[in-house]
């Protein structure tokens, strides 16, 4: 299969098309220039702030690294696409709530690392939670309310479970 | 400007014989940076995403041996299966990048850039691997040794693709270890992979030569002693040979001496390790 003039990429459960675009370019500017979806942010552009993190096919993976015509048929999932209806997800309530986000740049990223770990660990200890959010950078808040905002989250998943 | 998506092996090798110009692609950490900084521009792209044969990996306990495809993930090394066959391949992975990182990038990867700071390199080397090639006509298999061949460059013809490779398991203790700036997100200033297979020691460098090197004449050293010879002196000394054996240079991200010295100093720690596990 090859593509020239268009492609298609199934973001959040919907077919996009992407028309005229350069070989050469990332799926973190596709997403956010072609297909207005401007929730995942550029920082580094070289994969070391994680500011714009996806799933493609359930990994998590930096945008910005991944050439958007190799994942056509893929499965993308952006931070605009965690809540089908578009209202706050319990990751993102408990940052707003526990003063997480500051400039919030960093923010859409770190929610989406954040689901990312719970959906594959539902009682990570502390390392775990900095492991998985090493890749996620933040300049603002040093840290501590965002490791408190996943703290709530998962003290209120076990809570509403049992 | 075309990108390729082939589905099968003989698709990539027949269209990489129409096109051998064409950059191979899986999971874009290395050669995505140099496009989003306008160092490259690519004209042709042949993506290796969709080929299941290079997704696979398993572990044959009669042989010994540990098959890893091309573009397995090194997020899948850092745990279960592959991690207690290879702890040394763990310990390496696990220092790669960030988990976003880890969930895309590859030992196809890792092997097609052929940094000397590349973080799997040295443990392909220490445990003797071999790197799976194929062309629209051929396939053969690679030492590790003979496939690195300089900084950033390797063995590989521009018409064949990187399968996967064979790493054999050792009978003894096999580790990592690796200095950076900081601990996360970090590419090697040095690294180390020591293995002991059959009483015989193995230690291969990263970062302090321009291809991975093997201190072949430390090995030969501590080996002619024997491990149970092995003191705190014994594995000073061995320290200080493999640093003699290291052939580093000043660059942007340290100096030749302090890579000569830290270089030593994981060797001595893995070797100390090896030998009290």
């Amino acid at each position: 299969m090859s593509q020239h003039e268009y492609y298609s990429l199934t973001v959040n459960g919907e077919q996009h098309i992407v028309q005229d675009a350069w070989i050469g370019e990332s799926l973190l500017y596709v997403l956010r220039e072609r297909l207005g979806l401007p929730g995942s942010k550029g920082a580094c552009e070289q994969g070391e702030c994680g500011s714009c993190t996806v799933y493609i096919d359930n990994a998590a993976v930096c945008s910005c690294l991944v050439l958007a015509a190799t994942v056509v048929g893929s499965d993308i999932a952006t931070v605009e696409g965690l809540n089908d209806d578009g209202s706050l997800t319990d990751v993102q309530e408990a940052f707003v709530t526990e003063g997480a986000v500051q400039c919030g740049f960093c923010t859409p990223g770190l929610v989406m690392a954040v689901h990312h770990l719970l959906e594959h660990n539902d009682s990570p200890n502390e390392q775990e939670v900095k492991e998985a959010l090493s890749g996620n950078i933040c300049r603002c808040t040093g840290y501590g309310r965002i490791f408190a905002a996943v703290e709530s989250v998962i003290s209120v998943r076990k809570s509403t479970a049992s | 400007m075309p990108v390729f998506i082939p589905t099968s092996l003989s698709e990539a090798t027949d269209l990489l014989a129409a096109h051998p110009s064409a950059q191979l692609l899986t999971g874009g950490t290395d050669f995505m940076v140099e496009v989003n900084f306008n160092h490259r521009h690519p004209d042709t792209v042949l993506s290796l995403r969709k080929l299941t044969e290079l997704q696979e990996w398993n572990i044959d306990h009669s042989s010994g041996l540990v098959h890893i495809g091309a573009s397995v993930p090194y997020a899948t090394m850092e745990h279960g299966e592959l991690a207690t066959a290879l702890p040394a391949l763990a310990e390496a992975a696990r220092t790669v990048g960030s988990p976003q990182i880890r969930a895309a990038g590859s030992l196809g990867g890792n092997l097609g850039t052929c940094s000397p700071a590349g973080d799997s390199l040295p443990v392909l080397s220490a445990l003797n691997a071999t790197v799976h090639l194929i062309s629209q006509t051929s396939q053969r298999t690679v030492p590790f040794a003979d496939f690195m061949v300089g900084p950033k460059r390797n063995s590989k013809l521009p018409n064949e693709i990187i399968t996967g490779v064979t790493i054999p398991m050792t009978t003894g203790w096999q580790g990592y270890a690796k200095v950076g700036v900081r601990n996360a997100m970090v590419i090697s200033v040095a690294s180390v992979c020591l293995a002991i297979h059959d009483n015989q020691v193995r230690v291969a460098l990263g970062s302090v030569g321009p291809t991975i090197i093997r201190a072949k004449e430390s090995e030969l050293w501590i080996n002619s002693l024997g491990l149970s010879q092995i003191s705190e002196v014994t594995a000073r000394e061995f320290g200080q040979r493999v640093s003699q054996e290291s052939r580093p240079i000043d660059d942007h991200r340290s100096t030749a001496e302090y890579r000569r010295h830290a270089v030593g100093v994981l060797a001595t720690r893995l070797l100390q390790r090896g030998i009290s596990a």
